[in-house]
């Protein structure tokens, strides 16, 4: 079976050094960004299976972000999952309704986030 | 001058006002037929031919004693401002369209009273129109061909087709309304022109006199001086006379008010209070302008004419002397322009007057009751235009039997002592509630006979009775009943004798019956309402008293007769909208019945329109006492109202207060919101990173590098939250001043010396200079621990955004006056432009929400804020600094410890 690539988007390094160890941990390909600008070129290039997305970042947003992804046809099979502290209604509804697969709030149990994203990929 | 000429250019002239008249009608709303200009030209109406002849004659025998009767309008002018505007104000309410109808209301709509007045105008202005027409006449003689003008009869005498003129020019333009409160513009534009015309050819005359005759006035004044009599002509006189500048003052003063015509130009006419501002010294300037030359036309007149008898017309014989016919020619027309205005605004007043105040009420009312409406019309055009012919014909006849006796300027003096007559229960009347009809009328009775002894009596005496000797010797040989100097009083002219006791004795007449007899409600009614004007100006048809019992289809077909069908509907339904009434109703209430009044006052009069409406309601008296409830009430209605006003104005007032301050709310709870949101946000990073970590840590294959790492994040993130959470505290200690301020004096030097000592370790491990520069001897009072506080906070920052190395953050103390400066300058990356203004704010963001702020707590400069803010001092960064960051704060040296 081929490796499931994924990328991580966030700017707190402590908190996507967790992940990364995760999901290497179940055989990803993890790659990294700190910013949406980055996890863009990194996107194209790499064509990752899913995309974990803060939203409040520098320079370009996780809302911005996605937008960019859903305007690509290259990433039409890219999942992409919100992983925001952000937990209100309207910012989980905004972020559906721009095309994310999913919304995860933080604090987050890394367990539950290797499950739904694994469930995103087999759903495919 | 051919008389054919004369008289083809008179004719030319009097067809030019026609024309213009009828232009000024067709624009009756124009701003030129409405403006204080006009209004206040209408107004100069008041100087007759007596003003353009008779100055001149009086100043040239009795020297300046022609001033008083223009000082005397000058002076009252700015009364007008208080008290002609209440007038204004009153007649306009109850479309008043005369001073008979202004006072007979005043009187409770008496008919006695105004037909009285009506006929003591009569006694005072026909005189006064007839010697207009001598003016004419004479002045028409002068200019003639010399003895080719020898009237022999009215039939070939010029000045009776120019009295028929006239009084078809005032039947046309005067009655095109059967409404007599309705302007007549077309009328008061001829008036308005006719004063400029009258002035530019007086002037004229003047210049050509002073600067072409002579040598300038000057040279008059040399000349003069050399003439026997010029003492005489020039001083004023011994106290005596003073007296009598006195009186005649008084008497003008009066009469700018009273006279009919002045009346009529003043308050009938005017469309706009606000045109009094501009009168009061617009009038008083025309007034001058016309006497300025008067004095000089006299002495010239004097020493080049010292021949002539009648010296009224030297300013016409001057330039004839000459030959100088063109002037002399402007001169008369000036002085028939002046004739034309006086006759016509007088006779239109008169007349209605005449027509309102004694024809209708006294013979037409019952015709008029039975009339329909367009005869009526007809029937009250046709009364006021009798009258105007009636008017001019008897001063005509009065010119040709009478007037050779009399100079212009006594009788136009007379004039002034009769209409003065209702000065009593005119001025008294607007002030004083007492005065009742019985007492307006017992004391312009009284008044009259006065006049009529001291003035007259002498007179027809010595045309008829030449031998009797009473007016020497006085009545039955008592020498204080002389006519011309009443007990003793010798030193008076007989005008200022006259004026003085019959107005004495009128006003005295007048208080003392007023303070016997107790008017009837009407009259208390009126008195309060015309005295107490402001008071009632709300209530209008409310503020009329009457009881009783009336029927609303009775008055509606009373009003249609006058008002004719579609006017009257009109009129009612505006009433009925006015006061919410239903067009079902069937009894009429006080309020219909002064509306009413007030709509037939207009046409037929005040008194007429009393009777017509008792006619068809039956009043019951009303005593006193509810008089003066009804009055009360709608005094007490209106404190009621302004203090309602007053208590909405405040609602109001607090309501946009409370809305200030729900507003300032709403901000500080969405900024609370906020803050909460983004403290909630902060914490939640460490939070997850914890947790996500300890998840992970869980995996006991994680080999011991990476488990130390983690181990390592969880207690770095730890202590973030704490830093976060202390700082919080510490901000919202500040906010709300719960934290006392240690304040001593300390060296400044030494403080920035502590704060860097603290950060110094981190700054060598980053290998970044501090270099501190400060004088050692600048003492200032502080809390040194918060000082230290805001250094650290500004030295951290500097160290996190420069580079290693390179990095260089320098400390500088500037000393001022009061306080002292301390900057903190890096050469970092800087702060964008843009954040500039923002940085002090707490959690501060970019305007989009989803964008990080560099690392931090975010709440580092905000806490500094509040720490400089609660020394009195202040912090900012310099906007200009070209690379790095350039913070600066000042605080007062001397702190007031609290």
């Amino acid at each position: 079976m081929k490796q499931h690539k994924i990328l991580i988007v966030d700017d707190e390094p402590n908190i996507v050094m967790t992940l990364e160890y995760a999901f290497k941990k179940k055989d990803f390909g993890v790659f990294i960004a700190r910013d949406g600008t980055e996890a863009l070129d990194i996107a194209k290039k790499e064509k990752p299976d899913v995309i974990l997305l803060d939203i409040m970042m520098p320079e370009m947003d996780g809302f911005e972000t996605l937008k960019h992804v859903r305007s690509n046809n290259e990433l039409s099979h890219t999942k992409v999952v919100f992983l925001s502290a952000k937990n209100k209604e309207k910012d989980i509804e905004k972020g559906l309704k721009l095309g994310a697969d999913a919304y995860m709030t933080k604090p987050f149990s890394i367990k539950k986030v290797i499950a739904d994203v694994e469930q995103l990929i087999t759903e495919k | 001058m051919n008389n054919y000429t004369i008289g083809l250019v008179i004719i030319l002239y009097l067809a030019m006002l026609f024309v213009l008249a009828y232009f000024a009608e067709k624009n009756k709303k124009s701003k030129w037929t409405n403006n204080p200009y006009v209004y206040t030209l209408s107004l100069a109406v008041y100087c007759t031919a007596w003003t353009y002849y008779g100055s001149v004659g009086i100043a040239s025998s009795s020297g300046i004693s022609f001033l008083p009767v223009y000082l005397g309008p000058a002076i009252a002018l700015p009364l007008w401002i208080v008290l002609m505007r209440k007038v204004i104000r009153i007649s306009k309410q109850h479309k008043i369209s005369s001073i008979a109808d202004f006072i007979s209301m005043r009187y409770g709509n008496n008919r006695q009273l105004g037909a009285l007045v009506t006929i003591t105008s009569l006694f005072a202005i026909i005189p006064y129109i007839s010697l207009q027409l001598k003016a004419v006449s004479e002045t028409f003689s002068l200019i003639s061909v010399k003895g080719s003008y020898e009237s022999t009869g009215f039939f070939d005498d010029s000045t009776f087709y120019i009295a028929l003129l006239i009084a078809v020019f005032v039947a046309f333009y005067g009655t095109l309304s059967s409404d007599a409160s309705q302007h007549k513009k077309g009328i008061i534009a001829t008036v308005a022109v006719e004063s400029i015309l009258k002035l530019c050819f007086f002037l004229a005359i003047g210049i050509y006199v002073s600067f072409y005759l002579f040598d300038g006035t000057t040279d008059i004044y040399n000349q003069a001086s050399l003439q026997e009599n010029f003492e005489q002509l020039t001083s004023f006189g011994s106290i005596e006379n003073g007296f009598n500048w006195l009186f005649t003052i008084c008497l003008s003063i009066f009469a700018i008010f009273l006279l009919p015509r002045q009346f009529h130009v003043a308050v009938v006419e005017n469309d706009n209070e606000s045109y009094l501002k501009k009168t009061i010294w617009l009038f008083p300037l025309y007034l001058l302008l016309f006497n300025i030359f008067v004095i000089f036309i006299a002495w010239a007149g004097n020493i080049n004419l010292p021949d002539t008898v009648n010296h009224d017309y030297y300013s016409l014989l001057l330039p004839l002397q000459q030959d100088n016919y063109g002037l002399a020619f402007l001169v008369f027309i000036g002085g028939f322009t002046t004739v034309i205005s006086m006759i016509v605004v007088s006779t239109l007043a008169l007349s209605t007057m005449v027509s309102n105040n004694i024809v209708i009420p006294y013979g037409f009312i019952k015709t008029l009751v039975e009339g329909n409406p367009e005869e009526n019309t007809k029937r009250i055009k046709n009364i006021r235009r009798m009258a105007i012919f009636l008017v001019i014909i008897i001063a005509y006849f009065f010119y040709i039997r009478f007037s050779v006796q009399f100079s212009l300027y006594s009788i136009g003096l007379i004039s002034f002592v009769i209409i003065s007559q209702l000065a009593p229960s005119f001025f008294l009347g607007l002030t004083w509630r007492r005065g009742t009809a019985r007492g307006a009328e017992i004391g312009i009775l009284v008044g009259l006979v006065i006049v009529f002894y001291t003035l007259f009596l002498p007179i027809i005496s010595q045309a008829v009775m030449p031998e009797v000797k009473f007016v020497e010797e006085g009545l039955f040989g008592q020498a204080w009943l002389q006519p011309a100097h009443l007990f003793g009083l010798n030193y008076l002219t007989p005008e200022s004798n006259a004026f003085l006791w019959s107005l004495s004795f009128n006003t005295l007449t007048f208080v003392g019956f007023s303070l016997r007899t107790k008017g009837n409600y009407r009259e208390r009614n009126y008195a309060e309402m015309f005295v107490n004007h402001e008071n009632y100006g709300n209530l209008q048809e409310g503020g009329f008293i009457w009881k009783g019992e009336a029927y609303v289809a009775d008055i509606k077909r009373l009003l249609i007769r006058f008002l004719g069908e579609q006017r009257t509907n009109r009129a009612l339904r505006l009433f009925n909208n006015k006061y919410n009434i239903s067009e079902t109703e069937e009894r009429a209430d006080a309020r219909l019945i002064n509306f009413s009044e007030k709509l037939l006052t207009g046409t037929i009069g005040s008194a007429s329109a009393k009777i017509l409406l008792a006619s068809v309601s039956k009043e019951t008296p009303i005593s006193l006492v509810e008089v003066l409830n009804i009055l009360e009430e709608s005094k007490e209605t209106k404190a009621t109202n302004k203090l309602l006003r007053e208590k909405s104005e405040e609602l109001s007032a607090m309501a946009k207060q409370l809305k200030g301050a729900n507003e300032e709310l709403r901000i500080q709870d969405k900024l609370k919101d906020e803050f909460l949101d983004t403290v909630a946000h902060e914490l939640k990073t460490p939070i997850t990173s914890i947790k996500a970590a300890s998840e992970v840590l869980e995996d006991p294959d994680m080999p011991i590098e990476l488990r130390n790492q983690f181990l390592q994040n969880i207690t770095r993130d730890t202590d973030r939250l704490d830093t976060l959470i202390h700082n919080i505290l510490d901000l919202e200690k500040l906010a709300s001043n719960s934290t006392e301020l240690d304040l001593q004096t300390y060296f400044v030097h030494q403080t920035i010396q502590k704060a860097v000592n603290g950060v110094e370790q981190i700054a060598k491990r980053k290998n970044v200079k501090i270099k501190v520069k400060a004088s050692e001897d600048v003492k200032a009072t502080y809390d040194e621990d918060r000082i230290i506080q805001v250094l650290t906070n500004l030295i951290s920052n500097s160290l996190k955004f420069t580079e290693p190395r390179i990095g260089k953050i320098k400390i500088h103390l500037e000393e001022h006056k009061s306080d002292f400066f301390i900057v903190v300058e890096d050469n970092g990356r800087g702060i964008p432009d843009e954040d500039k203004e923002y940085i002090f704010e707490k959690f501060y963001q970019s305007k989009n929400q989803n964008i990080k702020k560099p690392q931090g707590s975010g709440l580092g400069l905000a806490i500094c804020k509040k720490i400089v803010e609660s020394h009195n001092g202040s912090i900012w960064v310099d906007k200009k600094a070209k690379k790095g960051t350039r913070m600066i704060f000042s605080i007062p040296k001397e702190n007031e410890t609290t």
